[in-house]
């Protein structure tokens, strides 16, 4: 644990030097993160290699028994992707932000106290040390979102999302308030058994459910994700796709943990706001044109795909079924590092494309393969893992959740394995599609403008942070076998079952790698037969005979995801803009389509305005003199005295 | 010892060959088929044979806009072809490889195979290219649920997840489930048809780009990746071929017969693809997606029965 807490102290610290140098304040940044993660990782992976759950606790009575922070297995999961996030993203941002932009300093500060918060959040074992971590994390996260705050697309974005993070914190506190009430503590202490089925259980279910969704990015809440993420730098929303949404999943799983019975509705609605999620998340990123904005609605199909896990695991906890709970769980936490890795990567290489050409929109991108080959390959490595394709990281954790859905099939007739398998099936398929389009509009063909034509391969401190993800998603899905025992460690904290089985007894993982090595193999061999043998004229592409074709002529990513797009507009409700082609000689026309965010556009943005109407109302109490505030402070105490008293 | 290991390693090694050197010949019996209902001679059955040996010894052109990614695509869809060939069962001859849960494997690798086809297509920068990639991810995404529909019903039936037990159903076409395994034959059968680019889904013969799907993302391959394409496309007849063929065929006494059945259905198979390619014509892209989710409608169905 003392390791751990000097990790926090490090990752806190990390900015400050760089307020006093004038030279290499990054590196000395890059250099304390670097420690944190170090210090950190040792301690969490001694612990879930087997090691005592350490536990750090002031010696007040008044907190409880419970202690302050506690790295237990699950607590080292999570701290694994935020420090190693955090450190290929203070890595990356070396190359990517120094010297180049404004508020470096700042940035630099923030993000080490964002890292902080992040990992104090992680081992919070106290509803105070949760919040302290959750606010940190949200304000840190808010000024973050903001630091290009010269657009006033970041500035909407930043407050959108500090409007939606306080409205969850209010939700949490109410719960926590909730928890205490039936509990008698604000430590985290399982809850008696038989209340989760009561009126408390279920209003406790919901307001975490809220508040932890709000976070998460669960639909219909995630409307203030895909704003922030596409404003924020492109290494900070690596690491708010990849680690700050998953401390909503943090809070649910902690709070399953302490569940001895949950009810069979709980584990439903986790799946159907699952399937909701990860279906609509990945509908929604077809008919994205901003490569970071395209990324975020992913985060929120993943999002989705963990929750099935989750869902799926309390069902099986619920039924009094080890082998359905051990397969779920597994599977959602192995996906929430798997998401972590992968969306960093992505986050991390589509910032690199920023980087080098200054434009997000895939209609103005093309080509890059040729003048980016690594960044190409890293982008190809997320986009490979998450579809969920063998060999690499994203399929292991989506196969757990197959499997335990398959084996709930023989419990009787039930419908949520179906619906489980039905939208991993389909969100595979609908995923392949949009990162077949993604990858193909920025990376392959011709570009399509000047920026991208002139596109360069980004420098090496931005590379490396990317190699060492691309690196732990191939290590994941190649050899799962070397991390099954951790992830039962990491389970068992979510309540293990008398006559649970281990996840490498009940999951063949050596066929999985050996299949995967004779994969890899194979390639080899085939490309080793082709051996390309360039020849020094290199012709344009065939293309049918056409003479002469060019960048504008391609299939756009508008016109590859369209087929998919219109077969889904009953839930995507796009916009359109068709000109009227009329008469022998048209005139020009133009022609746009986009797919906006229904709930921010249509619910949450004309909600936020009535309410702000609303306030108004308010205003004739506050007219700025300090005796009237006096006057409310009197009247207050005196209604309070009169209430109190007698 | 040796006695008992021989039978299996004659096995795998039959498999293995069966793998290596049958596919060819399937496109070659549909193009006969075909081609006799036509009232034409046709080619040879073996021509794929000759194509793929011509194509091995020519020079191969490179688009100068291509990267390696555009080699990834016939070497993936080979590569993936050829691992999932280990884990189906060919008849009543078991998989080689058998474990629980590979079922979801087998169905990934094809999606694999499909993911690096559309990225080796758009590594071209054609239109017409790029329209088949778009094509073929927004068929796929509705073949995936009827697939998957069918593995759910099929594990229901056996209580099992792994391919070689799901497929070789006990007792064959006279138990219970008869019903319900027709129709997922049935659901099958059309995602086999669109799967592999036949008529009424696609047609791999027309000289008209705009409407093809398979056959225009590969329009710039040559040589030997081409090769690999042709190859990759028949093996997946094969490999999917054994995926609906297996449920389907009655159990014999002894492994050569065994063979034999699978061998008979097998060409049974080519020459129905042959009878439906004679029969119908293609259908405008607009019906494509109904077909498919008339796939997904019988598979559905037949999950159903088998809860009842």
């Amino acid at each position: 644990m003392r390791l751990y807490l000097l990790a926090i102290l490090a990752a806190a610290a990390s900015g400050i030097p760089g307020l006093f140098l004038r030279r290499k304040g990054g590196e000395v940044a890059v250099g304390l993160t670097g420690l944190a993660a170090a210090l950190g990782l040792g301690a969490s992976l001694r612990v879930l290699g087997g090691g005592p759950t350490a536990a750090f606790s002031l010696r007040t009575a008044s907190l409880g028994s419970t202690g302050l922070m506690v790295l237990d297995p699950l607590a080292a999961l999570f701290a694994i992707p935020v420090l190693l996030l955090a450190f290929c993203g203070a890595l990356y941002g070396l190359g990517y932000w120094e010297g180049r932009r404004g508020n470096t300093r700042a940035l630099r500060l923030v993000y080490g106290l964002l890292v902080a918060s992040l990992a104090l959040l992680v081992t919070a074992s106290h509803a105070l040390t949760f919040l302290l971590g959750w606010e940190g994390m949200a304000i840190a996260a808010f000024l973050l979102v903001m630091a290009e705050d010269r657009e006033p697309e970041t500035r909407r974005a930043g407050w959108i999302y500090l409007a939606s993070t306080h409205t969850g914190t209010l939700i949490l506190l109410g719960a926590f308030a909730l928890l205490a009430g039936t509990t008698g503590q604000y430590g985290f202490t399982a809850l008696p058994a038989g209340l989760a089925g009561s009126r408390t259980g279920t209003a406790l279910f919901v307001l975490f459910l809220l508040g932890f969704g709000f976070k998460a990015g669960v639909l219909p809440l995630h409307y203030w994700l895909p704003p922030a993420h596409a404003a924020a730098p492109s290494h900070v929303s690596a690491l708010m796709s990849g680690v700050l949404l998953k401390m909503g999943i943090l809070g649910l799983a902690r709070f399953l943990s302490w569940v001895p019975d949950p009810p069979l509705a709980w584990g439903g609605t986790l799946v159907a706001l699952g399937a909701l999620s990860g279906v609509l998340g990945v509908a929604f990123a077809l008919g994205q044109h901003d490569l970071k904005r395209l990324l975020a609605y992913h985060s929120i199909e993943n999002i989705g795909i963990i929750l099935l896990g989750l869902g799926l695991g309390t069902l099986g906890k619920g039924m009094g079924q080890p082998v359905l709970q051990t397969l779920g769980y597994a599977g959602a936490l192995l996906h929430v590092v798997n998401h972590s890795l992968f969306k960093g990567l992505l986050f991390l290489s589509a910032g690199s494309v920023l980087h080098a050409t200054g434009t997000r929109s895939l209609e103005r991108l093309g080509g890059l393969g040729q003048r980016m080959p690594w960044t190409s390959g890293a982008f190809l490595v997320g986009a490979w893992a998450i579809c969920g394709l063998p060999p690499l990281n994203g399929f292991v954790s989506e196969w757990f959740i197959y499997l335990g859905a398959f084996r709930g099939l023989s419990l009787g007739r039930q419908a949520w394995p179906l619906v489980i398998l039905l939208a991993l099936a389909l969100i595979g398929a609908l995923a392949l599609a949009c990162f077949a389009k993604a990858f193909g509009a920025v990376f392959l063909g011709l570009p399509r403008s000047a920026p991208a034509a002139g596109a360069r391969e980004s420098s090496r401190t931005m590379l490396i942070p990317m190699a060492v993800l691309a690196f732990a998603c191939a290590a994941i899905g190649v050899a799962p076998i070397l991390f099954a025992p951790a992830l039962d460690r990491v389970t068992a904290v979510l309540g293990a079952p008398p006559g649970a089985q281990a996840l490498s007894s009940l999951t063949n993982l050596g066929s999985l790698s050996a299949l995967a090595f004779a994969l890899v193999l194979l390639a080899l061999l085939l490309g080793w037969w082709l051996r390309p043998a360039r020849q020094a004229t290199e012709p344009g592409t065939w293309d049918c005979g056409y003479a002469a074709p060019s960048a504008r002529m391609q299939y756009s990513a508008s016109s590859f995801a369209d087929g998919l797009v219109r077969g889904l507009r009953w839930a995507l409700w796009p916009l359109v803009h068709r000109p009227k082609v009329a008469g022998w000689f048209p005139r020009a026309a133009r022609f746009e389509s986009h797919v906006p965010d229904p709930v921010l556009d249509r619910a949450a943005a004309p909600a936020f305005g009535l309410a702000i109407r609303a306030a108004a109302l308010f205003r004739v109490l506050q007219g700025g003199e300090l005796p009237v505030y006096l006057l409310y402070v009197l009247l207050t105490l005196l209604s309070l005295l009169v209430w109190m008293v007698p | 010892m040796l006695r008992t290991l021989l039978p299996t390693f004659l096995q795998l090694l039959l498999h293995g060959l069966t793998v290596l050197l049958l596919p060819p010949l399937i496109p070659g019996l549909i193009a006969k088929t075909k081609a006799l209902m036509a009232g034409r001679q046709g080619p040879p059955v073996l021509q794929l044979y000759y194509d793929l040996a011509k194509l091995a010894r020519k020079r191969v052109v490179f688009s100068r806009t291509t990267t390696w990614i555009f080699l990834a695509g016939p070497v993936g869809a080979v590569a993936a072809g050829l691992t999932a060939s280990c884990l189906v069962p060919f008849g009543h001859t078991p998989a080689p490889i058998s474990f629980e849960g590979d079922v979801i494997l087998f169905a990934y690798l094809f999606g694999l195979a499909r993911f690096l086809t559309i990225l080796s297509a758009l590594d071209t920068g054609s239109s017409f290219e790029g329209m088949g990639a778009a094509r073929e991810a927004t068929f796929s995404a509705l073949a995936e649920p009827a697939l998957f529909l069918g593995f759910a019903a099929l594990a229901r039936a056996t209580s099992s997840l792994s391919l070689g037990t799901m497929l070789a159903f006990p007792g064959t076409l006279t138990a219970k489930f008869t019903g319900p395994l027709i129709l997922v034959l049935a659901g099958w059968a059309i995602v086999y048809l669109a799967e592999n680019a036949r008529i009424p889904v696609d047609d791999p013969n027309t000289h008209l780009e705009l409407t093809m799907i398979h056959e225009v993302m590969v329009l710039d391959h040559s040589g030997r990746p081409f090769a690999l394409v042709l190859y990759g496309a028949s093996l997946k007849l094969l490999v999917l071929g054994a995926l609906i063929l297996t449920p389907a065929l009655p159990r014999a006494a002894a492994a050569w017969q065994n063979w034999l059945v699978f061998y008979a259905a097998l060409a049974g198979l080519a020459v129905a693809v042959g009878l439906v390619e004679s029969a119908m014509a293609r259908f405008r892209m607009t019906k494509v997606p109904q077909f498919l989710v008339a796939g997904m409608l019988a598979t559905g169905f037949a999950f159903l029965l088998m809860l009842v």
